[in-house]
């Protein structure tokens, strides 16, 4: 038997949570780099997946594991990464050690002045932190539907006490009103979610019933299910099917977040710390479009097609509605949970546009809108933890005293508003094109969010970064060490991946083309097409 | 020999990454380091030019794929490279007025505190426009397209302590956004339609295309024109984009960046010819543009604004000439060329007053300075005599053939557009020598000491002490000179045996029209109208006295004033409209849509309530809810049975 | 004499433990009623033992008396410490369960 790659590269994170959990509460600082050890070292194992990984070689899923494990249930421990869960774990395993790093000193203000042995901030916050990438990874890696399931709703838990716990210090309101708003944004993001997810398990189950029914034995496998369908084994009334979608959307929906299922996510991102804001953004949401390609599309392709008109008005008003609304907020973290608001919209269009364009743009927009969000978020973050005010009306001019903070902040707002030569626009074109394609109204729609991206990025930069300099920020710092060791590679990754994005396209493309035959469509034919004499010259 | 393109694009994106990112180490020397590398992207320009006069006419097509940039099922870009003598004469003139006014900015921005950064923005610039300029396929003409746009925001915006500086490049960076949207439209448009986005098969196939498509594409490509090259309706950026520092309005706001408008009409070329309805937006575009431009030339006080104007003004003789196909396509090239050298010169030499005068940039403030500033007075009335068509300088022979060529398009159309032009060569007479007298001769109005209760244009620039005019240094005129010469003489070498229109023709296409009116008419009417316009300008600022507080004016100045409304109108629909849409949606985001998932809660929980009163306490009351549960449970089992 | 007379006793009794538990507020006499009804469900758990002819009846009945005799040691325990705790073996006075 190989070595167990799948479940190493979830299990090192979660050694690595226990480990830095049961760090003595005299040993800050080195829970700290230990929980930085483990993320690196997920990060090598994500490397390592991303190498033994093999986009050529036909198969939908591969480094494949499958046990038994509850047997009475049919359900089975099985794993298995195609392209885009290859991308993504990619995209946790890289962003959880900026993440850490960012948060470098973010649990440090809960420490009391004597080292307590049973409260010890510092080393749940990053405990916590290694648990939900080892469930977000798991949750990539599930093929089997009760699996994913199961992690899709446990980070909920770390993610609770993330945003509950841990949240942004930076308000000038009175602590009380603060810890309130806090806790308030905690419950409404699990309640949100466990709604969604409950509604999922219904469904579940109801898968499970009516394999049990036709194929004698239940099963949660997604790669028998779908077999089983292929061979005609299985067969869904259009109305159990079109149930069964809706309840597994739902959930996905409510985690991408999708309007007008959104509105838990601006409060979780603007009262977490930057770096779990990130967290929520970045990493955890992208399981919800990702479980879209992989489960809503592939277990139930009739009835995706049948969804898709109005998913995709849905998607559009995301878009629109994210974005004329992050025009209008007055506090930065909000912004960029509105501007996500608006990306994720952007997602889910690609993804139900059902070409490969469009659905290779999605999973590429998953991994440049994670990392472009996380630069900009991050070193968002950096600069409220100066002010300590939240407020774009607090600042102004910091162009003059921290240019370094000011241009990075600058690069990664303009990979938010796709840029060409940075990575987000890349993802932005295809999904465009790829929805044009088929649907050449919601896409000429869908362009619109170019240009009011553009707006929300630049007034945030107008009003923080330049005019005359504001008396409180004349004595701001400029980017630390530490603080740009974090920004200039997620940057760099930004630019590499703007200008080079075939490493990306390359794994992700056999996979969505495998997604696309499941669904059994194919890309429109252009309505000119070139003569061999062209296509010759 | 093709890898040498690849190379023009690299050496100034080398040069802005290590400007940019050098820190303050490069600061001495940054400047001249920036300057170095555009000078060696102008040598690497004149190779090529060289290595493509060496081929055969029919043979100057260079052409290169680097790498695939996003290869995703039928959906190919290539990062990939195509020369040809459009793309060349391009090439020469971004990077030849662009090392100049690397070195003008040398002198220019001395005592500015990040030089270091300014030369690395430049840099930036010239790599996107090079880019723009020699991409084989539309996509990576959309990334210099958007490039030169970042740049433009990035230089608008330097001096960005200053709100009104970064509003407007704001502003710039919104409105080209619209445009923008065009051509990415445009591009999905082309791809659903042909497959591909690469220029070679797109305009290989589009005469087998239907002309609804071709016109839907095609104005789509002329809205992305509109928001470069600044025209109507997408023209309201121009003006504000003064508030960059001068060279930077010379280069990206005059010679190059407002011009690739222009350049992808006429890279587009056939998928325009196919569309005739497009073609007539294109010329109208361009003839209110060429008008429009002109009456808010001639109303602002404003040295840079006025000369903005122009620029929008000329762009839209570009514009026409564009849209009229191929009786036009040289001639707008040609005299996008020449503007390139008159209003670069033009600018620089406007830069150099205000250099020499405490950056005023009010006119009225002006008078009299040809006797302080001989270099640009010289340089600067040389590219006054060109830009208004004197005969035998640069203008008159590219204005004179687009305005034949309006006339050749034939019938009304023909007439009104020619007209126009016509008209628009009197107003330019008249504008460009308002400026020249202004400026240059009549009163020294600068040594009236400012009133505090004067209303000024342009308060931002004083400072209380009257200025002392003076000469710029070497650094500076040297490139003014090399302008001007460019301006006096370029027109007339590329006309000795028509070899302009020879070079491009096999790219472009050429044919002569059949005009209504002889080419001596043409030119004779061009240059009456020439003489009104000097002469009405003469009589009002030349021989008058000129009131340093401007007066009141008609109706039509005041409006010129104001930008003929643009501004008004953009604030009242799309700022205030947009603000209450926006402060609307966060309340229905608020009420509504949260409000819903609220009430849910709220109501939950009001339910919850309800059932508490039965949790009393008391065992008793329990006991009997027990009863009387196990009591209906047998009478519902035995119920079942009976039934 | 007809095994069914037994029922009815049986069911007599029930209903008057069942009464005794709703409208009693003494705990024990509460815990009186309750041992009064199981003892009812004994004698007709005997009963259907000897009317169907086996032995199921009877053995639930012993179940039914164990549980009985636990809840005896349980009830009695609590009652005695919340009559020492509040002076009163009132169920009513006992209401502190609830919201």
């Amino acid at each position: 038997m190989s070595f167990p790659l799948l479940t190493a590269t979830a299990a090192i994170p979660a050694v690595g949570a226990v480990a830095t959990a049961a760090m003595p509460a005299a040993r800050r600082s080195a829970a700290k780099w230990l929980a930085l050890a483990f993320a690196l070292a997920t990060l090598g194992l994500a490397a390592a997946q991303l190498v033994r990984f093999d986009p050529g070689s036909g198969r939908a899923f591969q480094l494949t594991e499958s046990h038994a494990w509850i047997a009475d249930f049919g359900v089975r421990y099985q794993l298995g990464v195609d392209g885009i869960a290859v991308a993504l774990i990619g995209l946790t395993a890289v962003l959880v050690p900026f993440v850490i790093l960012a948060g470098w000193h973010d649990a440090d203000v809960l420490e009391g002045a004597e080292p307590n042995r049973r409260w010890r901030p510092t080393q749940g916050f990053f405990a916590l932190i290694l648990l939900v990438e080892a469930m977000v990874v798991m949750a990539f890696e599930a093929t089997d539907v009760f699996l994913f399931y199961l992690f899709f709703e446990a980070m909920l838990v770390p993610m609770y006490f993330l945003i509950g716990g841990f949240g942004d210090r930076a308000g000038q309101r009175p602590e009380q009103e603060a810890a309130d708003r806090r806790s308030h944004a905690a419950v409404k993001f699990l309640l949100y979610n466990l709604a969604g997810g409950l509604i999922m398990l219904a469904a579940v189950i109801g898968l499970y019933a009516v394999t049990a029914g036709q194929l004698g034995h239940g099963t949660f496998s997604l790669t028998e299910i779908v077999q089983a369908r292929a061979a005609g084994r299985l067969q869904l009334a259009t109305t159990t099917e079109r149930a069964l979608f809706l309840g597994f959307f739902f959930a996905f929906a409510v985690k991408a977040p999708l309007w007008p299922l959104h509105t838990w996510l601006p409060g979780a991102m603007g009262e977490s710390t930057a770096p779990v804001a990130v967290l929520i953004t970045a990493v955890v949401d992208k399981v919800g479009t990702f479980a879209m390609l992989r489960f809503c599309l592939q277990l139930f392709p009739a009835a995706s097609k049948w969804a898709t008109p109005v998913i995709v008005v849905l998607a559009l008003v995301s878009i629109l509605y994210g974005a004329l609304l992050a025009v209008a907020q007055r506090d930065i973290k909000r912004l960029i949970a509105y501007a996500s608001i608006s990306h994720f919209g952007f997602i889910i269009l690609g993804v139900f546009a059902m070409t490969t364009q469009g659905q290779s743009g999605a999973t590429l927009y998953m991994v440049n809108h994670g990392i472009s969000t996380a630069a900009l978020m991050l070193i968002a973050g950096f600069l409220i933890s100066r002010r300590g005010s939240r407020l774009i009306a607090d600042y102004g001019g910091v162009q003059k005293v921290a240019p370094v903070l000011a241009g990075t902040f600058l690069v990664a707002g303009l990979a938010t508003l796709s840029l060409p030569g940075l990575a987000p626009f890349v993802s932005e074109f295809l999904v465009l094109v790829g929805t044009f394609s088929r649907y050449p109204v919601a896409g000429g729609i869908a362009t619109l969010g170019i240009v009011l991206a553009a707006l929300y990025v630049l007034v945030l930069y107008q009003r923080t970064m330049t005019g005359p300099l504001k008396e409180p920020v004349r004595a701001m710092p400029d980017l630390r060490v530490r603080e740009l060791a974090v920004v200039a590679p997620l940057i760099a990754l930004l630019l590499f991946l703007g200008v080079y994005p075939k490493p990306l396209t390359r794994i992700v493309n056999p996979a969505v083309e495998h997604t696309m035959s499941q669904v059994s469509r194919t890309d429109p034919r252009p309505d000119v097409p070139l003569t061999d004499a062209e296509v010759a010259k | 020999m093709e890898n040498l393109i690849g190379l023009l694009v690299l050496v100034p994106l080398l040069g802005a990454a290590v400007l940019l990112c050098g820190g303050r180490r490069l600061d001495r020397i940054g400047p001249w380091l920036g300057t170095l590398l555009a000078a060696a992207s102008f040598v690497i320009g004149v190779v090529l030019f060289a290595g493509l006069l060496g081929r055969s006419a029919d043979d100057r097509t260079l052409r290169v794929t680097v790498f695939q940039w996003v290869p995703v099922g039928g959906f190919r870009a290539d990062i990939g490279f195509q020369l040809d003598q459009l793309s060349m004469t391009f090439v020469l003139l971004i990077t030849g007025v662009g090392s100049l006014i690397h070195l003008y900015s040398i002198g220019y921005m001395a005592h500015d505190a990040r030089p270091r950064r300014f030369f690395g923005y430049l840099n930036l610039f010239l790599a996107a426009m090079l880019l723009l300029v020699t991409a084989n396929n539309y996509l990576l003409l959309y990334a210099g397209w958007e490039g030169v746009g970042l740049a433009s925001y990035l230089l608008i915006g330097f001096w960005q302590h200053k709100p009104s500086a970064a509003t407007a490049a704001k502003k710039a960076f919104l409105v080209n956004r619209v445009g923008d949207m065009g051509l990415s439209i445009a591009i999905m448009l082309l791809f659903t339609t042909f497959g591909t986005f690469a220029f070679q098969p797109v305009l290989a196939g589009a005469d087998r295309t239907g002309e609804g498509r071709l016109t839907a594409i095609a104005l789509l490509l002329l809205l992305a024109a509109c928001g470069k090259s600044a025209q109507v309706p997408l023209q309201s950026w121009l003006g504000d984009a003064m508030e960059g520092p001068t060279p930077v309005s010379a280069l990206i706001h005059a010679a190059t960046m407002v011009t690739a408008g222009v350049y992808l009409i006429t890279r587009s070329g056939p998928l325009f010819e196919g569309a005739p309805d497009a073609q007539l937006a294109v010329v109208t575009v361009g003839a209110v543009t060429l008008l429009f431009g002109a009456i808010v030339g001639c109303a602002k006080d404003d040295i840079k604004k006025a000369l903005a104007g122009s620029t929008m003004s000329q762009i839209g003789y570009m514009v026409l000439a564009a849209g009229l196909g191929p009786i036009g396509y040289v001639f707008g090239i040609m005299h996008l060329v020449t503007h390139g050298f008159f209003k670069a010169g033009l600018f620089l030499g406007a830069g150099s007053v205000m250099h020499g005068m405490n950056d005023e940039v009010d006119m009225r403030r002006y008078g009299g300075l040809r006797k302080y500033m001989p270099v640009t007075f010289i340089t600067f009335g040389l590219g006054y005599l060109a830009i208004i068509g004197f005969p035998g300088l640069s203008g008159f022979f590219s204005k004179d053939k687009i305005i034949e060529a309006a006339f050749a398009k034939g019938g009304t159309e023909g007439w009104i557009l020619g007209g126009a032009a016509l008209l628009g060569a009197a107003i330019t007479a008249y504008y460009m020598t308002r400026v020249m007298l202004l400026t240059f001769f009549g009163e020294e109005r600068w040594r009236k000491p400012p009133s505090p209760q004067e209303p000024s244009a342009e308060p931002a620039a004083h400072t209380g002490e009257l200025p002392h005019p003076h000469e710029s240094p070497k650094v500076m005129t040297i490139p003014m000179v090399v302008l001007a010469l460019g301006s006096v003489l370029a027109g007339g070498l590329f006309s000795v045996n028509d070899a302009f229109v020879k070079w491009l023709e096999p790219v472009t296409g050429h044919s002569e029209g059949h005009s209504p009116v002889s080419a001596a008419a043409v030119t004779g009417a061009t240059l009456a109208v020439l003489v009104l316009g000097v002469a009405l300008a003469w009589a009002q600022y030349g021989r008058a006295p000129v009131p340093v507080v401007p007066p009141r004016g008609s109706v039509l100045t005041r409006l010129a004033r104001r930008d003929l409304g643009q501004d008004d109108f953009n604030h009242v629909v799309l700022v205030r409209g947009g603000g209450q849409l926006t402060r609307g949606l966060v309340e229905i985001d608020h009420k509504l849509v949260d409000g819903l998932v609220h009430g849910t809660a709220v109501s939950v929980g009001g339910l919850s309530g309800l059932l508490r009163r039965l949790q009393n306490g008391y065992a008793r009351s329990y006991a009997v809810s027990m009863f009387g549960g196990a009591a209906v449970l047998i009478a519902a089992t035995l119920l079942m049975r009976a039934v | 004499m007809n095994p069914v007379n037994y029922l009815y006793l049986s069911a007599l009794l029930f209903t008057i433990g069942g009464v005794g538990v709703l409208i009693r507020r003494n705990a024990i006499v509460v815990f009186m009623c309750v041992e009064l009804m199981l003892n009812a469900c004994n004698l007709a758990f005997v009963t259907f033992s000897r009317m169907h002819g086996n032995l199921d009846g009877q053995i639930f009945a012993f179940f039914t008396m164990m549980v009985a005799a636990a809840e005896v040691v349980i009830g009695l325990a609590i009652i005695v410490s919340v009559f020492r705790a509040r002076r009163s073996a009132s169920v009513d006075d006992a209401s502190l369960l609830k919201l």
